[in-house]
């Protein structure tokens, strides 16, 4: 194993609470599909390593300053046993009720009774880790911990050790996806112990192509569950790769994901997260702008209330010339619950002609509700055209005044004025029906109140 | 319709209003005058229940029922309007979703059945061709990017919608050019009825041209210093409030 090559923990890492993950793995490891491979072996050991040094990120951790995992030690998670969960109803942004294109994982596990590739056009590959190692070796080998190494990040690292199941999706060259492809991720977890599962996803568009994924992702019942998902997607030159998700799950939940885009010149690659559920959640996404003329945009919304926690921390990286970015986050935070949005843009110095627009705004519904905002530029390019603005504020009296005065009382107001500051990041999703859904989910979260 | 007994109102620990009797009858069109600072905004904010103001003295009656106990909302409802005389913008509401909303919620307050998106539709598209508004206009935020007189025909389309028995017009006519002003202002009047009270609220005569109000109160130092009929208007236009103690030069 490489773990000589590696540095000692840095400040900032608690490697004890790698313990009870690290036992727990060493029971389920020979089990795992692929086991053998040995790039998959050495990958996994790579993973084991580094998290076994590393152990869970701390608050003294610049990264990690506002969020705090340790909850997570207490708990004493478990791997996920197959659960024997039933649906009446699977969510999904198609308006029809028809089937479309969808992989179903419950506690991490692909369900392919749930499951189905209808309307992919030929030569697209939609499958379950498992059946990729069989049927796609080349792609994982070539794909998998590329952009989502396991060095840099110990929850990454804890994924990779874990790398057993999750969605694959190959788009070959030149190929349109017209159906939306949906993944469903169910947490239902166990009444005798905390749950954990870590999936593992894999998006490869080959050049231009163009697919549009969404991501659902909702608990069933009540338990304690941990997601530690990753996905790494690479998005070819000129393809686009439009990637919503959505997460809903139950407030016992622990939703820990990180998103990795590399995308090459001319390439496009849109990510919107909506985040409604879980007690604590942190979405980790990161684009690097690969090649020239790429273009990303890393969106999203995010409402909590009661003692929820939302964590959304962004990297967008700006390797070439003439890419643009543009992120637009907006966050609902009610009671007592914490949001947290570090945004940071990098400007490497051959990367002239950037251009980057960054902008977070929250809107705090009672005194006791909490955001902690760090955008952070690092501009080293001197041809650039960077953008950035926070704001946090409350709803505006003069806006409330106007609607009560002309008969809509004042819960409908607040109402109305939530849902207006929303649409505004919601309309950063081109795709229609993903809007509306999103638009639908957004509105049941208001009337959940 | 509504009887204003002695009302003192303070903002901030300082008295804007400092005694204001008033009477308005079903059908009448009255309107207040008075120069910057007399407390003609205030008494409009008071009426339609906007918070930040202390009723320290007096009383209001709507309908023999007590209106300052009352919530803006359920002022709207019993058939009290503001005109605005700064419409506010309302990004991301567009204006038909707001005027629905409001139209439903004060037929549901009234308990009588609230308008499907048809019945509605109908409806509005009737009074916006009366005030030469656009659909786009209907479709855009509420307020967002109107022009002065713009947003006065939107609040005068609101009116027309919500049908309210007794409206308060505050300063509808500034920033309007005279054509905007007419516009409006046949806006209004078409809503005039026996039914229906109004009360003007302008600080210069032009409006009343083209509103023709049945009285005319002088409101100055927070108190109404003088009454009487139309002609009134016209003799203020002609001295302004210098006899009222007022200088307006300063």
């Amino acid at each position: 194993m490489a773990t000589t090559t590696l540095t000692k923990a840095p400040r900032g890492y608690d490697p004890a609470a790698a313990t009870p993950f690290l036992e727990q793995l060493d029971r389920v490891k020979g089990g795992l599909p692929g086991a053998g491979l040995s790039w998959l072996d050495g990958l996994r050991d790579q993973g084991r390593a580094r998290f076994a040094e590393l152990g869970l990120p701390t608050v003294k951790n610049e990264s990690w300053r506002y969020t705090n995992l340790r909850a997570l030690d207490k708990l004493a998670f478990q791997p996920a046993s197959v659960a024997d969960a039933r649906f009446d109803v699977l969510p999904t942004v198609r308006a029809d009720g028809a089937t479309g294109p969808r992989l179903v994982f419950v506690d991490g596990r692909f369900r392919a009774e749930l499951s189905s590739t209808a309307g992919l056009p030929a030569g697209v590959e939609l499958l379950n880790l498992a059946d990729a190692l069989a049927r796609k070796p080349d792609l994982l080998a070539e794909h998998l911990g590329r952009i989502a190494a396991p060095d840099d990040q110990p929850l990454v690292a804890l994924n990779t050790a874990f790398l057993a199941d999750g969605p694959v999706l190959h788009v070959p060259r030149g190929v349109t996806v017209e159906e939306t492809i949906e993944l469903v991720f169910v947490s239902v977890g166990s009444e005798a112990q905390p749950t954990a599962f870590h999936p593992r996803g894999l998006i490869v568009a080959e050049a231009d192509s163009r697919a549009v994924i969404v991501e659902h992702h909702v608990g069933l019942g009540s338990c304690t569950t941990l997601s530690n998902g990753v996905t790494e997607v690479f998005v070819g030159a000129g393809a686009s790769v439009h990637h919503y998700k959505v997460q809903r799950e139950h407030t016992e939940s622990f939703h820990l994901s990180h998103t990795a885009a590399k995308v090459a010149g001319k390439g496009i690659y849109d990510n919107f997260i909506l985040t409604i559920g879980a007690k604590l959640s942190r979405n980790e996404v990161t684009s690097v702008l690969d090649g020239e003329e790429g273009d990303t945009h890393v969106s999203g919304a995010y409402m909590v209330r009661g003692g929820q926690h939302v964590d959304t921390t962004t990297f967008i990286d700006h390797a070439k010339p003439c890419c643009t970015s543009r992120e637009v986050y907006k966050g609902v935070i009610d009671d007592q619950a914490r949001a947290v949005f570090q945004g940071k843009i990098i400007v490497r110095p051959n990367a002239q002609k950037t251009d980057g627009y960054q902008q977070n705004r929250a809107l705090l519904l009672s005194d006791t509700a909490e955001i902690d905002a760090k955008p952070e530029l690092e501009i080293y390019a001197d041809d650039v055209k960077c953008s950035h603005g926070a704001t946090v504020g409350e709803l505006d009296d003069d806006q409330l005044f106007y609607l009560r005065a002309r008969g809509i009382d004042k819960a409908a107001a607040r109402g109305l004025l939530i849902g207006a500051f929303l649409s505004e990041a919601l309309e950063e999703i081109a795709e229609e029906s993903v809007r509306d859904a999103f638009q639908s989910y957004v509105a049941d979260w208001q009337n959940a109140r | 319709m509504i009887e204003i007994k002695n009302l003192h109102a303070t903002v901030d620990g300082k008295e804007i209003l400092k005694g204001i009797d008033l009477t308005i009858n079903p059908g009448e069109v009255h309107a207040i005058m008075g120069p910057n600072g007399s407390g003609k905004s205030t008494l409009s904010y008071v009426l339609a229940g906007r918070d930040g103001y202390e009723i320290t003295e007096g009383s209001v009656s709507f309908f023999g029922k007590d209106l300052l106990e009352m919530e803006p909302e359920e002022r709207a409802a019993a058939g009290l309007f503001l005109a605005f005389q700064y419409p506010v913008e309302i990004p991301g509401v567009a204006n038909t979703t707001f005027l629905k909303s409001a139209l439903n919620a004060i037929r549901k307050q009234r308990g009588e059945p609230e308008l499907d998106a048809m019945q509605f539709l109908k409806l509005v598209r009737e009074k916006t061709k009366a005030l030469s508004m656009t659909d786009e206009m209907l479709k855009r935020a509420v307020n967002v990017g109107f022009s002065g007189g713009e947003k006065k025909r939107n609040e005068t389309l609101q009116m027309a919608v919500l049908q309210p028995k007794f409206a308060i017009l505050d300063e509808t006519d500034s920033g309007l050019d005279i054509d905007a002003l007419k516009i409006v202002a046949e806006g209004v009047n078409a809503l005039r009825s026996p039914e229906r009270s109004m009360l003007v609220i302008t600080h210069y005569q032009r409006l009343l041209d083209y509103i023709v109000p049945d009285h005319v109160h002088v409101l100055a130092f927070g108190k109404i210093q003088r009454s009487g009929g139309k002609e009134l208007a016209l003799e203020l236009e002609k001295n302004g409030y210098a006899e009222f103690g007022v200088n307006e030069a300063a």
